[in-house]
């Protein structure tokens, strides 16, 4: 459980937040740049001191105002993996890898050197300088030198924003694996909505240096008011769902939600896993009939909810799948056309091919469950 | 020509050994100022920084003899360090080495401020979040990051150090074997009708020095440069 009330006034900027969540799986705080991600995460590092409030983890306070309670920032316990990787570039590799090991109590360290370096694929790295890295290697052995500081606690500040899209991908699946394998707690801060559907459970929406939202990622992703913080451009649904069957012959995999099914190109992950789709809403046309002559695979039956923004050229259509709320942008003229409005009956057309991997995100604590049903690991 | 007589030897080894102990005990006082003044803000920060500057911009003569005044078997600090710790420093070579200390301290405190405003706090702060103390970063973070300014600061100081005239002249005399450095005697030997040829030996001996001193801490600085950058 992490609760902060805190207050602090920076140059041109007022921070004053109110959080409260609980601390398993991935937490993520989204906002633009300057919402005040990053101030947040540092107080909560103990890197910058609030002018008042309180913070505690689990019960321990970390800072409180009235008392003057400031625990510095290597009592925490807390991992930081920064955005720019902070490497200490006259150490080698191993050397930073086993920085904070050496200082964490012995009888607080369930991970190894060992398992971390296997983990994040770290073998032929060890004797190298950080100089001799790729933007990648080095986020890398960031990451796997906070974890090795055995935090209780880690927190990611945009770890993969100075990475190219390659880059992303090779370190997403290490971060999916310290979720589900080592179930560390994290916070993670990020601008980058896809990241986030593959990877956090609940979402904070951070605007001005003001906690605007708090909830679980599918429930606030679905809000029309929230609209403006979740981003326009890429707005979406994002719908739970569980992977029911594979389709050998045209490699295509089903996922089940309670509104219907959904056919995208194969995953390779078992029977039953839990997974998370985001489903832009650029991605989605509507049709008053289901059509029967063309390439649309996932053809869903829904009523309209809400319209959103009707004076633009575009219309954001949030339509009800079920209990399942997805979110359609359409043009302003086809929504006069088929005369959409609340109560009415449409479908929901996606082309699979838009359900790609960058879609998809696998929900957290499954794993154990998985190896349980003798599905084999994935 | 070149064979150094007894008396330029002497002169070249008091040298030597004034400014590695001007070096050896300002260098630590150094950095304590330097990061003073870079990382900390206190009243009277623009008074300290004044002060430590002072030599580089008072007559060396003046420094001597504000040395004298204080550090004179009469002088309020030469007389405590007299009765407390049996130490004097007027008229002897260790007066000599706080001479070419206080001369050469506002070029030592310079390179090290520099390199330790150089330093990536990010880094620091990076340390302190993986478990280390303040006291533990400096030692394992800030210091090694700053090695190429201390090896600069200790370069530039001997190098000082070994050329110190005025303030050395003022405060400790010219005896030999006892405060005669290397300048010293270069004045000593400029002003006996004879003394021609020693004068140029020790000159010699003087840029030879200074050469040296250079070219060691450029290569040093080379190699620090290039374990750090990779």
């Amino acid at each position: 459980m992490l609760e902060l009330v805190v207050k602090k006034r920076l140059a041109a900027f007022a921070l004053d937040v109110e959080l409260a969540c609980e601390t398993s799986g991935i937490v993520a705080l989204f906002g633009r740049s300057g919402a005040g991600k990053t101030t947040l995460v540092n107080i909560l590092a103990g890197l910058i001191r609030p002018d008042s409030g309180r913070v505690a983890l689990d019960g321990e306070v970390l800072y409180d105002g009235a008392s003057g309670r400031h625990l510095p920032p290597e009592r925490r316990r807390l991992g930081y993996v920064f955005q720019e990787g902070r490497l200490f570039p006259h150490m080698t590799v191993r050397a930073n890898l086993t920085y904070g090991y050496k200082r964490a109590a012995p009888d607080a360290r369930p991970i190894g050197l060992d398992q971390i370096v296997a983990l994040l694929g770290l073998e032929g790295l060890l004797g190298r300088r950080p100089a001799d890295l790729s933007g990648g290697e080095k986020q890398r052995v960031a990451l796997g030198r906070a974890l090795l500081a055995n935090p209780r606690l880690l927190l990611m500040d945009e770890p993969l924003a100075a990475l190219d899209q390659p880059r992303k991908e090779e370190i997403l699946p290490f971060i999916e694996r310290l979720r589900d394998e080592l179930e560390i707690p994290m916070v993670y801060v990020s601008h980058a909505m896809d990241e986030l559907v593959r990877l956090a459970d609940t979402l904070v929406l951070m605007s001005d240096g003001r906690v605007a939202a708090v909830g679980p990622i599918d429930e606030l992703t679905s809000r029309l008011d929230l609209r403006p913080l979740t981003g326009r451009h890429e707005a979406g649904a994002v719908i739970p769902a569980r992977l029911a069957g594979h389709d050998r012959v045209f490699g295509l995999s089903d996922l089940a939600f309670p509104g219907g099914r959904l056919r995208v190109p194969r995953l390779a992950v078992p029977l039953g896993t839990k997974l998370r789709v985001r489903i832009r809403a650029r991605d989605v046309a509507l049709a008053l009939s289901a059509p029967k002559d063309s390439s649309f695979l996932n053809v869903l039956k829904g009523r309209v909810t809400e319209l959103g923004g009707e004076q633009g050229p575009l219309v954001d259509v949030l339509l009800d799948l079920g209990g399942t709320p997805l979110w359609a942008r359409i043009t302003n003229l086809s929504c006069q056309k088929l005369q959409l409005a609340p109560g009415k009956e449409v479908f929901a057309l996606i082309k699979s091919v838009a359900l790609d991997r960058h879609a998809l995100g696998r929900i957290a604590g499954e794993r154990r469950f998985l190896e349980s049903e003798d599905e084999g690991s994935p | 020509m070149l064979e150094l007589t007894p008396l330029e030897w002497e002169a070249l080894l008091l040298s030597l050994r004034v400014a590695t102990l001007s070096v050896v005990v300002s260098l630590p006082f150094g950095l304590f100022i330097a990061w003073l003044l870079a990382r900390r803000d206190f009243a009277g920060k623009i008074l300290l920084d004044g002060l430590v500057h002072l030599p580089l911009v008072v007559p060396p003569v003046v420094v001597g003899y504000l040395l004298l005044l204080l550090f004179g078997r009469q002088g309020p600090l030469g007389a405590w360090l007299y009765d407390h710790l049996g130490i004097t420093l007027a008229f002897n070579w260790k007066g000599a080495a706080l001479a070419a200390a206080v001369m050469a301290f506002p070029l030592m405190v310079r390179a090290m401020r520099l390199s330790l405003e150089a330093v990536d706090r990010k880094l620091e702060s990076a340390a302190r979040t993986l478990g280390a103390g303040r006291l533990s970063v400096f030692v394992t973070i800030t210091l090694p990051l700053m090695w190429p300014g201390l090896l600069t600061a200790a370069i530039l100081g001997f190098a000082r150090s070994l050329g110190e005239f005025g303030a050395t002249i003022t405060f400790v005399s010219n005896i030999p074997g006892e405060t005669r450095t290397l300048p010293l005697a270069l004045y000593s030997l400029i002003q006996s009708p004879d003394g021609e040829a020693g004068a140029l030996r020790l000159t010699v001996i003087a840029v030879v020095l200074a050469l040296a001193a250079l070219a060691a801490s450029e290569l040093l600085a080379r190699r620090i440069k290039r374990r750090l950058e990779g």
